[in-house]
């Protein structure tokens, strides 16, 4: 982000109380999080959670890292929006949806380290020598930690001035520059490392071959379907958060500019069901979708999220009504989410007898990390310049 | 042992997943290629050849019709491995080591297949049958490709599947990929880690070899090189159901310890000889081996899809780099373009 000091939309912290009883509950249900996250380093994971060997990734993995990461596609889809193709009128979307980014991106990198049994040798991955390039989870891992960097030197402008201290202050202005003038090269990044790795997380499903389900199971087709959610879900969360900020906040709602922004997610919504339905027919996987199976059940469930949307927002009058917009990014979420869950959970199968289904214990940690993220955003917005500051004329 | 129903399902997703064929395959990977190039015209063709096997490759062989089900093999291995006890605390017989499956604690399990009055050894209706379950040691191993941290590995020479507690971040995939559900974790450990059979190749320092071999009373799991295992299951496989044979005991080329035996009429498939590509330990049996628990897979090890994909996509990390370029120009010069329109409007 280059300083928009004379910019009519510079961002400006909110300021306001940080102490309210949102934030209190937020808190309150972080802590909990951090109980279980004793228990569980203490002693183990099959103490807190009910990961199996017939399941051995569960809501953690799934919810936390491979969906967290989606949903914090925004900041991704925005610089792939105002950056590479040139549509300058989002500019004001951009900085926020950065912040949800990458606050949604560390936290899923951070809850990686609760559910990897062997936390202590989590730097392995990048190691020379350790390192297996063949592997997806290797690319994966890696094009998201470098994605974490990248963010955080992108954001750095809005933070710097507030958290350095000492001699630091007098070099910031230097850092600043050369954030500036590398920032092409960042948003670059910002763009290629999430197209790598919303992608690889798709691939990671290959590997499961007939343990996955035809419905799932489309192989090459994987990554570009992970990927193409993951720009759609870059959407929805933008519209997603724009309204419930403009609520929260009591600003103006920016329906105006979510309403194009609607246009390019129907659009990539109308190429993603042709690409997905197109490969189910061409693979011959379509008629399990008409099998009384659970698996048909939740594939239904995923497709209706996806087709419901397209429907909503057809008519350019109803991307202009709020509700519906918002009513169709929740939606749209949704799906993206059904995908994921699908393809990691519900339609995996490794062999007779085994079931999992979510801990208690592992609710309180992803909703603790949710609530946690929320409470950050919250923070952040009052303390940093994050959302556009309002003219005195939209009051 | 596995339920019909299920079976079926498995059977039918299987023919779903194999119904992508070459042509899917490559329309796929090419729409995949495009987007992800963003109209790269350099794609390093890098399709990725399945492994072979190595000669020297070492191996068990497991024969279901001579197993008789003692168990031996599950105690030697549990011993020689310092492998835990499982109990199984609803049974008459708490204080045993009983473990019905393969686990953390315990790397091969006898199981038995039971159908109707389970009259006769080795047949399908009104049968029974056991079947032996521990690593594959595949030719082209899942696990080992998907391992992050090459904590699991293929020998070269041996092609023993072995894994590295050292290297390990428990992240799980391994588990989560291979096929015939091998490794298994530690959940409920503070320190946790994966438990894999790796052909007891500690023993071979002092002389030995696997250990469920050793202790074979029948020469069921039957120790050796690869080749010489599918030869010996060629040989029985060739001879008349209900003739006498010597069947050789322990270690296949080690000293002779055979003894003469029937032969039983086998179903026509050496499981492992194609499935996923093919594996290290081979199984002859006389009942089809989908009511074992060994489903029908692809000849293909889905490594090879994955890897195909991965190396089209970075080998040389050229697609990357170029899409990199692209995506660097275009936001140096919309970059600009903003700035100059910000500098415009309010100078
Ligand atoms: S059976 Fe499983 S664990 Fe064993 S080598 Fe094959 S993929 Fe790896
Ligand atoms: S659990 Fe360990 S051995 Fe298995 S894939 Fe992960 S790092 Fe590799
Ligand atoms: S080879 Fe060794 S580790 Fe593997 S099943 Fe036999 S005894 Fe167990």
């Amino acid at each position: 982000m280059t300083e928009h000091a004379h910019h009519a939309h510079a961002p400006a912290p909110l300021g306001g109380k940080l102490i309210t009883p949102v934030t209190l509950c937020l808190g309150a249900l972080t802590l909990a999080a951090a109980v279980v996250g004793v228990i569980r380093f203490i002693f183990g994971l099959g103490a807190v959670t009910n990961l199996n060997d017939g399941y051995p990734f569960g809501l953690w993995i799934v919810y936390d890292v491979v969906i967290g990461s989606a949903f914090a596609c925004g900041g991704y889809t925005m610089a792939l929006l105002v950056y590479i193709f040139n549509k300058g009128e989002y500019h004001p979307l951009v900085r926020p949806a950065l912040l949800a980014s990458v606050f949604g991106y560390t936290l899923a990198a951070v809850s990686v380290i609760f559910d990897l049994g062997r936390y202590w040798n989590a730097w392995h991955i990048f190691w020379p020598g350790y390192s297996n390039v063949n592997s997806v989870l290797f690319e994966v891992a890696t094009c998201i930690s470098l994605y974490i960097m990248v963010m955080w030197i992108e954001f750095s402008p809005a933070f710097l001035d507030k958290i350095a201290v000492g001699f630091l202050k007098k070099i910031v202005p230097d850092i600043k520059r050369i954030v500036a003038k590398l920032m092409f090269l960042f948003i670059a990044l910002g763009v290629l490392l999430p197209s790598m790795h919303q992608s690889s997380l798709g691939s990671m499903l290959i590997i499961f071959g007939n343990q996955l389900h035809p419905l799932w199971q489309s192989g090459f087709m994987l990554p570009l379907e992970f990927l193409l959610t993951a720009v759609l879900l870059g959407f929805a969360v933008v519209v997603f958060e724009a309204t419930l900020v403009s609520m929260g906040f009591k600003r103006p709602r920016e329906t105006d500019l979510l309403a194009r922004l609607a246009k390019f997610m129907w659009g990539l919504l109308l190429v993603y069901l042709v690409l997905r339905i197109g490969e189910l027919v061409l693979r011959g996987a379509l008629p399990h979708a008409f099998q009384a199976t659970l698996e048909a059940f939740w594939f239904w469930v995923e497709m209706l999220c996806f087709i419901v949307p397209l429907i909503m927002l057809a008519k350019p009058a109803s991307r202009n009504n709020a509700g519906k917009l918002f009513g169709a990014a929740v939606l749209l979420m949704l799906g993206g989410f059904m995908l994921r869950i699908n393809g990691f959970l519900v339609g995996y199968e490794t062999g007779d007898g085994w079931h999992y289904f979510p801990s208690l214990s592992e609710f309180i940690v992803t909703v603790g990390l949710i609530a946690f993220e929320v409470l950050a955003y919250i923070i952040l917005v009052k303390l940093l310049p994050v959302l556009p500051a309002l003219k005195p004329a939209s009051r | 042992m596995e339920n019909p129903e299920r079976l079926q399902r498995i059977k039918k997703r299987i023919e779903g997943v194999s119904a992508m064929d070459r042509r899917n395959f490559f329309k796929a990977s090419l729409a995949g290629s495009a987007a992800l190039a963003a109209g790269a015209a350099s794609c390093p063709a890098a399709a990725r050849e399945s492994h072979t096997i190595s000669p020297d490759a070492l191996g068990l062989l497991y024969d279901s019709t001579l197993c008789i089900g003692c168990k031996a093999c599950v105690a030697a291995c549990k011993e020689s491995n310092e492998m835990p006890p499982e109990f199984q605390a609803n049974t008459e017989q708490p204080y045993w080591d009983m473990p019905l499956d393969i686990s953390g604690k315990t790397l091969t399990v006898i199981k038995v297949y039971r159908h109707g009055t389970m009259d006769k050894k080795d047949e399908e209706q009104n049968g029974y049958a056991f079947i032996k379950k521990s690593c594959m040691h595949c030719v082209d191993p899942s696990c080992v490709s998907a391992c992050p941290v090459s904590a699991m590995n293929k020998d070269p020479k041996t092609g023993v599947v072995s894994y590295s507690k050292e290297a390990c971040i428990g992240c799980r995939y391994c588990v989560a990929a291979c096929p015939f559900g091998v490794p298994r974790f530690t959940y409920d450990q503070t320190f946790p880690q994966i438990s894999k059979c790796q052909l007891c190749k500690h023993r071979w320092k002092d002389g030995k070899y696997s250990a469920c071999a050793e202790v074979c009373p029948t020469g069921a799991t039957l120790y050796g090189k690869v080749t010489d295992l599918k030869q010996e299951a060629a040989r029985r496989r060739a001879l008349k159901p209900g003739s006498q044979t010597s069947f050789p005991r322990g270690q296949l080329g080690g000293p002779d310890q055979s003894y003469p035996g029937v032969v039983a009429k086998y179903v026509d498939h050496l499981y492992g000889e194609k499935e996923f590509g093919g594996t290290q330990m081979v199984m002859l049996s006389g009942v089809p081996f989908d009511k074992l628990g060994y489903l029908d897979l692809p000849p293909r090890s889905d490594a090879v899809v994955t890897e195909t994909l991965q190396h089209t996509l970075y080998s040389g990390l050229v697609m990357p780099l170029v899409f990199l370029g692209v995506l660097g120009y275009a936001a140096k010069r919309n970059l600009k373009q903003y700035e100059e329109e910000k500098g415009g409007s309010h100078d």
